[in-house]
């Protein structure tokens, strides 16, 4: 099959490449696409089509229409014309129960005809509607494409990389490369892309070639993806010189998809690319010089050419292809005698690629005289060069023929010229709808081959004009992608605090929290660590708390306006916990502010809220322009939290004057500067966790110095699980969690936080509202009658119906109960009240508490 | 989006390295009423046209900013700083 050696092609002789296809084994030459060497070796059916189980065969031969769509190692929909060969390659069709020459789901092309009309499934499958899980599941295995390997996991890596050019040339072609070569004369920044392979090593004097690429669509702000295989470069272009070319078109008529029916394109790559004679005797079919003289090009090459057909001279009324298993062996043109081939090259003409354009802006309207639709008023900064122009285009179309044989004008989605005409019939008449109903131009090759001749056979049968029609919509990706490409790599930012590698080494199980890792619990144990902190001393690392400075001589008016809290009266040295607000009056974050010094303040965040309350700080003083400045220090300091009834004996010793943390010198709520094992600290006396407690903030890169230090001193880690038993014994309220979008501090339990007196604060007049209004649900405490456990979410129940839910539950050893949070609906936040919570499918008994489970007078904390 | 949004200081960048704080909303003074009060915090005018926009340049310069955007061709007007004012207006 091949031929003598040419001069132009693309194959290398001397070495040879073996795969196997669909079963066989196959040898093609280096330079070979994977389907040149089974055609060369004598394949022909390439496919079977998506409705009717068709034979097909090579028909563009350019990567554009879906006759070659095969799965090559795994990976479906690869259209093979253009796939490069590979050793070892494993080729296999899909979409067939068999194989490519016997295919059973062939029977609907036989029998189909008046069962499987346009939309058939639309009507026929809806009754009964509870049988249609069983007719989809039939549908979907008899329809579609390739299927996925669920178990391929990530076989190639993809990247995505940004890129800059002064000029964007899309398009290789003879206009392309002379406006790259144009666009380079007046500086760099050129780059010019191309989807096809065979120019990968075009070079052009100051241009960048990418090839083989895609461009995939055109957004604005001169955005333009570009697919160059496993990266994505997206480019953004100061201009956009489209030279997309023109694509040939279908032309229409019966038999026109049958194996033996090509594109004129096609056939010329099979013979000058790969020396591939593509048959035996050929009927040459078109409407302009460039695909009449691939007669010429045959002959050359030794196939007989017994009939070319120029569809300008004259319009046969009569044009049929005759096939024997799938096959082209006949041509019937005006009722001559039968022109006996196998091969008939066939083109409706040639149609400017405008897609890329439409996006990016331009209109598209039809050209009359030649036929094509081409584009108009390009949008600033988008060029177009050549044939996209709708230079040197023209189209033909044909009268859409009667009888019985299958006339196809969409060979991807199977749709005939009578689909067509019967979603006329039928009503449909819109283009946009039209294309919708019977899915034409909705292929793989996404209208490249059908768009036209689907317009121009639209218009012909509602004797419209095709301006009046107008064009579908070009949407972006162009041509397909693989999704991959598009996910890029998977990059999952993690924070990690500067302590993170001792929990590791401690053997602390390290869960996400947000955008940090951090350790859940340091053994199996959470009920031991949350003894030690009871009994004796655990020390947690929490600097993943949201750390700002806000300082200036207008800070504490800044921060008045900001929280629902005063601070004016706030002495130096001193701590406030404070709630931010909305406008709207709902509860955003919460955390400790520490005024200290006259101008200065220290204000923590939630962990997952720092960079949201940084901004939010940053905005308001936008608004208000109070002379103060926010600074996240969140990274630079690395936070513990030393907590248990030896905190101050365990501080003491490691300070230079332990008299500096007495109880008298360090008072709850007190802010301190201390040298803690010689590092700078900013000791915070809190008590999140309910027993006497430390925040010690200092230098992120002594991190681990003052951590082993705390430890050394005979503070045991724990871990997040068990600071959280901690807190909610305490009753403590976790923003985000016990609250959300809706809560506010009245309804919260936090009614003493707002001061209303206030002149101003963001939240105030939502909150006057509020504290005047009746809340109709409550956040309460609950204690369960039994010792069973409320999954966080579960129902709270009143008279058999969900009345609230529970937010927080855990079982506490100190308390003896199951203990947790809950919204209740407000008639039920009495304390003492009985609910119901459904745990199991079982509604269960408990009562509602107000304040501390624990230590309800917060002495252990104060002490 | 993929518009290209002039930062007051960093210049032209991509639209994906800002964040948008919505229209320029007008925060009642005084004791507005709970109508007034609602219409502030949960109403926008949604214009199809120009309108003015609280953005921050969050993974840049950190800087807020007011824009001028067509919202129906993403055309930027104008940027310019805020002039701060205290009093609710």
């Amino acid at each position: 099959m091949r031929l003598d050696p040419q001069p132009y092609e693309r194959i290398d002789r001397s070495r040879s490449v073996s795969f196997t296809f669909a079963g066989w084994k196959v040898t093609g030459f280096e330079g070979d696409t994977l389907a040149s060497a089974a055609f060369a070796a004598g394949k022909r059916v390439f496919s079977r089509s998506f409705k009717y189980h068709r034979p097909r065969g090579l028909y563009c031969c350019s990567g554009h229409c879906p006759n070659c769509l095969m799965t090559v190692d795994g990976v479906p929909n690869v259209r093979v014309c253009t796939e490069p060969i590979r050793e070892g390659a494993r080729v296999e069709a899909q979409n067939v129960r068999w194989s490519l020459d016997l295919d059973l789901m062939s029977v609907t092309d036989k029998i189909g005809g008046p069962f499987t009309p346009v939309g058939f499934y639309y009507r026929t499958f809806i009754r009964p509607r509870r049988l249609w899980p069983l007719y989809e599941r039939f549908l979907r295995g008899a329809a579609g494409l390739g299927k996925l390997d669920e178990h391929a996991g990530h076989s190639r890596r993809y990247d995505t990389e940004h890129r800059r050019a002064r000029v964007l040339v899309i398009g290789g072609g003879q206009s392309g490369r002379a406006a790259a070569l144009a666009a380079a004369t007046l500086g760099p920044g050129v780059v010019l892309v191309d989807e096809d392979a065979r120019r990968r090593d075009l070079r052009l004097e100051g241009v960048e070639v990418l090839a083989p690429a895609r461009a995939l669509g055109v957004w604005e702000g001169g955005l333009v993806p570009v697919d160059a295989g496993t990266v994505l470069y997206r480019f953004r272009a100061e201009r956009i010189v489209v030279a997309a070319g023109a694509t040939e078109q279908t032309l229409l008529f019966p038999g026109n998809d049958l194996v033996g029916v090509m594109l004129p394109d096609g056939v010329r790559r099979l013979l000058r690319d790969f020396s591939i004679k593509p048959g035996t005797r050929a009927v040459v079919l078109g409407a302009d010089d460039e695909s009449l003289e691939v007669a010429t090009d045959l002959r050359e090459a030794g196939v007989a050419v017994p009939r070319v057909v120029d569809l300008r001279e004259a319009r046969p009324r009569e044009l049929v292809a005759e096939g024997k298993k799938g096959r082209v062996r006949r041509l019937h043109v005006d009722g001559e005698h039968p022109i006996d081939c196998d091969l008939v090259v066939a083109s409706g003409g040639r149609q400017p690629a405008y897609s890329l354009l439409a996006q990016a802006g331009a209109r598209v309207e039809f050209d009359e005289r030649r036929g094509v639709f081409v584009p108009t008023e390009l949008p600033d900064g988008v060029d177009a060069v050549g044939s996209v122009t709708g230079e040197g285009c023209s189209s033909i179309v044909l009268p859409a023929p009667a009888g019985k044989a299958k006339c196809f004008v969409c060979v991807c989605e199977d749709v005939t010229t009578k689909d067509v005409k019967r979603a006329i019939g039928e009503g449909f008449d819109s283009i946009e709808l039209a294309k919708r109903y019977t899915t034409v131009t909705m292929g793989p090759c996404q209208g490249k081959l059908c768009h036209l001749p689907s317009i121009r056979l639209y218009a012909q049968e509602n004797r419209m004009y095709e301006q009046a029609i107008g064009t579908t919509t070009a949407r972006p990706p162009w041509a397909p992608v693989e999704l991959g490409l598009l996910a890029g790599r998977e990059l999952t930012p993690v924070r990690r605090t500067s302590i993170h590698f001792r929990h590791e080494e401690a053997g602390a199980t390290i869960q996400w929290a947000g955008p940090w890792k951090r350790p859940y619990a340091y053994g199996d144990e959470p009920e031991d660590e949350v003894r030690a902190v009871h009994e004796s001393l655990g020390v947690i690392d929490v600097s993943t708390l949201g750390k700002l400075l806000v300082e200036g001589p207008e800070a504490v008016e800044l921060l008045e306006r900001l929280y629902p809290n005063r601070f004016g009266d706030m002495k130096a040295g001193r701590i406030r916990y404070g709630v931010l607000t909305s406008d709207g009056g709902r509860i955003m974050d919460d955390g400790t502010i520490a005024r200290l010094g006259e101008d200065l303040f220290y204000v923590t965040t939630t962990s997952t809220g720092a960079d949201a309350v940084t901004a939010w700080f940053e905005w308001w003083n936008a608004v208000w322009g109070f002379e103060a400045e926010i600074v996240n220090v969140t990274g630079a300091l690395a936070a513990v939290n030393l907590a248990g009834p030896r905190a101050r004996e365990a501080l003491g010793r490691l300070v230079e004057d332990p008299d500096d943390v007495s109880a008298e010198a360090f008072r709850y709520l007190d802010a301190k500067e201390l040298q803690v094992a010689g590092v700078p600290t900013l000791a915070l006396r809190i008590g999140f966790v309910g027993e006497l407690g430390y925040e010690l903030h200092y230098p992120s890169p002594a991190g681990e110095h003052l951590w082993d230090a705390l430890v050394a001193e005979g503070a045991r880690p724990f871990g997040l699980e068990p600071q959280r038993v901690l807190r909610l014994e305490k009753g403590h309220v976790i923003v985000g969690q016990d609250t959300d979008s809706e809560s506010n501090l009245y309804s919260s339990g936090m009614s003493w936080l707002p001061k209303l007196d206030k002149e101003d604060f963001v939240g105030k007049f939502a909150l006057e509202h509020f504290a005047r209004r009746e809340e109709k649900e409550r956040l309460v405490g609950f204690v369960m009658e039994d010792d069973v456990l409320p999954a966080e979410g579960a129902q709270v129940v009143v008279e058999g119906y969900p009345a609230g839910r529970v937010t927080s539950a855990r079982r506490s050893e100190a308390v003896g109960r199951v203990i947790g949070l809950a919204w209740v609906p407000a008639d039920r936040a009495q304390a003492g009240t009985r609910i119901e919570i459904r745990v199991d499918r079982l509604y269960r008994g408990a009562r509602v508490t107000h304040g501390a489970f624990f230590d309800a007078a917060g002495e252990r904390m104060r002490s | 989006m993929s518009f290209l949004l002039p930062c007051p200081f960093c210049g032209p960048r991509p639209v994906d390295e800002f964040a948008c704080f919505g229209e320029v909303t007008t925060r009642p003074g005084g004791s507005p009423s709970l109508r007034e009060l609602t219409d502030y915090v949960y109403f926008r005018d949604n214009v199809a046209g120009v309108q003015r926009e609280w953005w921050q340049h969050r993974v840049g310069c950190g800087e807020w900013f007011l824009a001028e955007r067509d919202t129906r061709t993403n055309d930027v007007l104008g940027v310019e700083l805020p002039s701060p004012t205290r009093t609710p207006s």
